[in-house]
C-alpha cells in the first residue's frame, strides 16, 4: 500500500488512529484496540479492520481471525437497543426460552434475523451474566432486568418502543 | 516514593469511622442493582440531606467534630434473592427487599431513633421468626464466610477500609520479611488447591515457576468465569478487588514476577471497572509499581477485558488472547510455568484462589488447614441458583454436604407453585459444562475435590444449579451439549464435529425420532470426544450427558421407547390434557393458548381441542394448579 493511500485513509479513520496511538501501535494490543474501535462505531466495519491490519503491519487474516473468533465483536451493525436474554443454566431451568420466543414475536424477527429492519433492536442470547440468583435475566444495553417473564419482557420492549415514538413527537 | 505506611492509614481510617454516628451499607452487587438498589441509594442521600444531616459517601470527607452519617456501597452480600439489602451499623440490622419508599422510615426509626423497622426484617419462613441480621438469618449462620467476609461489607472503592481490616499486611510481610521460598512453602503447606475447577495444588504450581531461572515472569489472574450459573469470581472482583491484587502480589513474590494480568470476561463490566480502579489506587500508594512496599522489587498489573469466548478460560487459550491472537488452546507440555505468556514462565490462578492467598499468609498453613477436609483444606464459595428458595452466593467448608447446602442454607427446593417438598428435588448441576448432574442419592456426599472426582463429577468453579421435578433432564443434557458445541474453538475434529453429532442425537430423542440404537451411539461418540480432544473443554464435554445418562436413564427411556416426556417439557412429545378433577376453570390457560385450543365455562373444568393444539406447552407453564398434564 502506498504511503499516500495510508495518509488519505488515516484522515478517514482519524478516530481509529487515535485509538491505535493510545495503544502504542502494538500488535499484542489487538483485542483492546478492537474493543475500543467497536465502542466508537458500535461494530467493526470491514474497511476499518483492513486499515488496522495495514497500520499494525499484521496480515489481514490475523485481524479478521481475531474479530470473528470472539463473540463480543460484531461485524454487522447492531440496533440501538441490544437486548440480551441470558440462556445460562440457571436462567434456562427457570424458563428463559419462552422469553426468547416472546421477544422474537414482539420484535417480528424472522428465523436467523437478529436486528430489526428499523435498526432499533438487536436480540442476542448470552450464556450467563453472573446475576443467576435473579434468573431469568434480560439485559438491555447495560441495564439488567431480573426475574423476567414473557409478559414483563413484552412490556419492557413496548416501553422502549414508546420512548422512541415519544422522542419523535 | 515513600513506602506506604499501612498502620497510619488504618489508624486514620478508624479515627474517622469512629466519628460517624451511623453507617448505612447498601448492597450494590449486580443482583441488588437489578432489583433497584441505585434508586434506594439516591433516596438515602436525598432524605438525609433534606433533614439537614451530614452525609459522607467517602469517609475521607468526615470532619472530626461533626458526627455525620456514612453511606456506602458494598459488593454482593450473597443474599441476592432478598435484595436490595440495606444494613445499618453499628447495630448490624439488615433490611431486605428495600424500596425507595421505605427509606424515610428507615432513617427516622433506625438511623435516628435506633429502633428496627420490623416489616423490613427477614422472616425465617420455616420458624416464622424475625431475624435482625446476618447474626441470626439461617442463610448466613450456617455458612463459614472467610473469603467473602469482607466482600459485601467493605466499600470496594476505598482501599483504606481494606487496609484498616488488615489488608495488604500479608503482601507486605511476603515482600519485606519472608523469602520467596518461605512464601511458596507456606502456600504448599497450607494445602491450598486451585479453585478454578481442577483443584491443582497452588503451591506446587508456584514451585515450578519459582524454579525457573530468574528473568521476566508473569502472574495471571483468571477472571474469565465462563461457566454458566457461576458468579463467585465476579462477586469477589466487584466486592473486594484488593484481595485479588494482594494475592497476586504474594504470588509475584513467590515466583519472582514483575508483571501481572487480570483477565476479566467482557460480560462483567463492573468487575473490570472495580479492578481497574483498585489497581490504580494501589499504584498511587506504592503498593504496586516500581518498588513494592519499598522493597526495590517492581510489580505492575494490567487489567484486560476478554471478548466473549468461553474457551479463553483455559489457560493456554487465555494467554493467546492476551497476546492478541484467537483464543485457541495449545498442547501441554510445555506448561505455562516453564513457557507461558510471551514465552516466559507464568502462573495462572483463579480469582478465588488468589483471594484466598492473603488468608493463608495471615492465618498460617496450620490454621488454614483447620477448616475443610484433610485433602481439600479451607472453604469454597458456591453460586447457589435454580429452583431453590435462597439463591445467592454462599461459602462453606469443604466437606459440607449438598443436603446442608440445598435444604439448610438454600431453604429447600421451589416449584412453580411455590415452596416445594424434599421430593420435589430432582437434581443439582455442579461444575458447569465440565461437570455433572447429581441425583438425590448424592445428597449426603461431602463436597470436596476427590470425592467428586470419584463419581466422575467435579467441583468446577462452584456453580450449583438446583433443579426440581419440572426439569427435563434430556433437555438439560442438550443444553450443555449446545453450550460446548457453540463454544468449541474448532481446532480438534472430535470436539468440533463430535459435539455436533451428540447434539443431533439428543435432538432426535427430544423430537421423538430416536430408536433403540440412539443411546449406544450417543455413548460411543461421547467416549470418542473425551479421548480425542486436546483441551479440557472437549475432554469434559461429554460429562454432563454421561452423568445424566447414568442417573436418569429412565427419563431417556421414556422419551425413546414411550415417546413421552415425564417433565412435560419436550413439546414434540407432550399431549396436554386437562385433569378435570384439579381444574377450577380459572381460565388462565385460555389466555396463554396461542391457538384458542382451550375452551370452557368459568369455574368449570376446561377442555383442550387436540386438533387445534400445536403443543407449545404454554398452558402447562401457566396453570398454577397443576391441572394440565
Ligand atoms: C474450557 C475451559 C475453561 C476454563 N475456564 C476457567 C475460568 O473461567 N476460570 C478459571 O479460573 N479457570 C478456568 N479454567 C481452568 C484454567 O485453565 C486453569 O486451570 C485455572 O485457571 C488454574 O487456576 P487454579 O489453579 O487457581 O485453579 C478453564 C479450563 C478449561 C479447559
Ligand atoms: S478440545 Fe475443543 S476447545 Fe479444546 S482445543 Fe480442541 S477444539 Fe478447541
Ligand atoms: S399446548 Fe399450547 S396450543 Fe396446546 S392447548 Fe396448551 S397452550 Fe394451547
Ligand atoms: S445463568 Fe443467567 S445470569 Fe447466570
Ligand atoms: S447482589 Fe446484593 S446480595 Fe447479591
Amino acid at each position: 500500500m502506498s504511503p499516500e493511500m495510508l495518509v488519505s485513509r488515516a484522515e478517514k479513520f482519524s478516530k481509529v488512529c487515535g485509538i491505535l496511538e493510545r495503544f502504542g501501535h502494538k500488535p499484542t494490543m489487538l483485542i483492546p484496540i478492537l474493543q475500543a474501535v467497536q465502542e466508537e462505531y458500535r461494530y467493526l466495519p470491514e474497511e476499518v479492520l483492513s486499515f488496522i491490519a495495514a497500520t499494525l503491519d499484521l496480515p489481514p487474516a490475523r485481524v479478521f481471525g481475531a474479530a470473528t473468533f470472539y463473540a463480543h465483536f460484531a461485524l454487522k451493525p447492531k440496533g440501538r437497543y441490544v437486548i440480551r436474554v441470558c440462556d445460562g443454566t440457571a436462567c434456562h431451568v427457570k424458563d428463559s426460552e419462552p422469553i426468547l420466543n416472546k421477544l422474537r414475536t414482539v420484535l417480528g424477527l424472522g428465523k436467523g434475523q437478529q436486528t430489526t429492519e428499523d435498526m432499533e433492536f438487536t436480540l442476542e442470547t448470552v450464556s450467563c451474566l453472573g446475576a443467576c440468583g435473579l434468573a431469568p435475566v434480560v439485559v438491555v444495553n447495560e441495564e439488567v432486568h431480573s426475574l423476567m417473564t414473557p409478559e414483563k419482557t413484552e412490556a419492557l420492549v413496548n416501553g422502549l418502543k414508546g420512548r422512541k415514538e415519544g422522542m419523535a413527537a | 516514593m515513600e513506602p506506604v505506611r499501612l498502620e497510619e492509614i488504618a489508624e486514620e481510617y478508624r479515627r474517622r469511622s469512629s466519628a460517624v454516628a451511623a453507617r448505612i451499607v447498601l448492597c450494590a452487587g449486580t443482583g441488588c442493582i437489578a432489583n433497584g438498589a441505585n434508586k434506594v441509594f439516591a433516596m438515602f442521600k436525598t432524605v438525609l440531606e433534606a433533614k439537614g444531616l451530614d452525609v459522607y459517601v467517602d469517609l475521607k470527607m468526615v470532619e472530626e467534630d461533626k458526627a455525620g452519617f456514612h453511606l456506602s456501597e458494598s459488593g454482593c452480600q450473597g443474599f441476592c434473592q432478598m435484595g436490595p439489602l440495606v444494613t445499618v451499623l453499628p447495630d448490624n440490622i439488615m433490611y431486605t427487599r428495600v424500596k425507595a419508599a421505605d427509606v424515610a422510615e428507615i432513617i427516622e426509626e433506625t438511623v435516628i431513633n435506633k429502633r428496627p423497622v420490623t416489616r423490613l426484617l427477614y422472616k425465617d419462613p420455616a420458624t416464622k421468626e424475625v431475624c435482625r441480621g446476618t447474626g441470626d438469618i439461617p442463610f448466613y449462620t450456617q455458612q463459614k464466610r472467610m473469603l467473602l467476609k469482607m466482600c459485601g461489607q467493605i466499600d470496594p472503592g476505598d482501599i483504606n477500609e481494606y487496609i484498616a481490616l488488615g489488608g495488604y499486611a500479608g503482601a507486605r510481610r511476603a515482600h519485606l520479611e519472608l523469602s520467596a521460598d518461605d512464601v511458596t512453602r507456606i502456600v504448599e503447606d497450607s494445602g491450598l488447591r486451585g479453585r478454578g475447577g481442577g483443584g491443582f495444588p497452588t503451591g506446587r504450581k508456584w514451585r515450578a515457576a519459582a524454579a525457573q531461572p530468574p528473568g521476566k515472569k508473569y502472574v495471571i489472574c483468571n477472571g474469565d468465569e465462563g461457566d454458566p450459573g457461576a458468579f463467585m469470581d465476579r462477586s469477589v472482583m466487584e466486592g473486594n478487588p484488593h484481595s485479588v491484587i494482594e494475592g497476586m502480589l504474594i504470588a509475584a513474590r513467590a515466583i519472582g514476577a514483575d508483571e501481572g494480568y487480570v483477565y476479566v470476561r467482557a460480560e462483567y463490566p463492573l468487575a473490570v471497572k472495580r479492578m481497574r480502579a483498585a489497581v490504580e489506587i494501589a499504584g498511587s500508594l506504592g503498593i504496586l509499581g516500581e518498588s513494592v512496599f519499598g522493597s526495590g522489587r517492581p510489580f505492575r498489573i494490567n487489567v484486560m477485558e476478554g471478548a466473549g469466548a468461553f474457551v479463553c478460560g483455559e489457560e493456554t487459550a487465555l494467554m493467546a488472547s492476551i497476546e492478541g491472537r484467537r483464543g485457541m488452546p495449545a498442547p501441554k507440555p510445555p506448561f505455562p510455568a516453564e513457557c507461558g505468556l510471551f514465552g516466559k514462565p507464568t502462573i495462572i490462578n483463579n480469582v478465588e484462589t488468589l483471594a484466598s492467598v492473603p488468608i493463608v499468609i495471615s492465618l498460617g498453613a496450620e490454621q488454614f488447614r483447620a477448616t475443610g477436609t484433610k485433602a481439600s483444606p479451607g472453604t469454597k464459595t458456591f453460586a447457589l441458583t435454580g429452583h431453590v428458595a435462597n439463591t445467592g452466593l454462599i461459602e462453606v467448608p469443604f466437606g459440607t454436604s449438598l443436603r446442608t447446602i440445598i435444604f439448610d442454607i438454600g431453604g429447600g427446593v421451589t416449584t412453580r407453585r411455590g415452596p416445594g417438598k424434599p421430593e420435589d428435588f430432582k437434581a443439582v448441576q455442579i461444575g458447569g459444562p465440565s461437570g455433572a448432574c447429581l441425583s438425590p442419592r448424592y445428597l449426603d456426599l461431602p463436597l470436596e475435590f476427590d470425592s467428586l472426582k470419584a463419581i466422575n463429577a467435579m467441583v468446577g468453579s462452584g456453580g450449583l444449579v438446583v433443579m426440581n421435578q419440572d426439569t427435563c433432564m434430556v433437555q438439560v443434557a442438550r443444553f450443555f451439549m449446545q453450550f460446548t458445541q457453540s463454544e468449541s474453538c474448532g481446532k480438534c475434529v472430535l470436539c468440533r464435529e463430535g459435539t455436533y453429532q451428540m447434539l443431533v442425537l439428543l435432538d432426535d430423542i427430544i423430537e421423538g425420532r430416536a430408536d433403540e440404537r440412539t443411546i449406544g451411539l450417543l455413548e460411543s461418540v461421547a467416549r470418542a470426544v473425551g479421548t480425542g480432544s486436546l483441551c479440557g473443554l472437549g475432554k469434559s464435554a461429554p460429562n454432563p450427558v454421561l452423568s445424566i445418562l447414568r442417573d436418569f436413564r429412565g427419563e431417556f427411556d421414556a422419551h425413546i421407547a414411550h415417546k413421552r416426556c415425564p417433565a412435560n417439557k419436550c413439546t414434540a412429545l407432550i399431549r396436554p390434557s386437562i385433569v378435570a378433577s384439579k381444574c377450577r376453570g380459572c381460565g388462565l390457560c385460555v389466555k396463554s393458548c396461542p391457538t384458542g385450543a382451550i375452551t370452557g365455562e368459568r369455574k368449570q373444568a376446561h377442555i383442550i381441542n387436540e386438533a387445534l393444539c400445536i403443543r407449545c406447552g404454554a398452558c402447562l407453564t401457566t396453570c398454577k394448579l397443576g391441572a394440565i398434564a
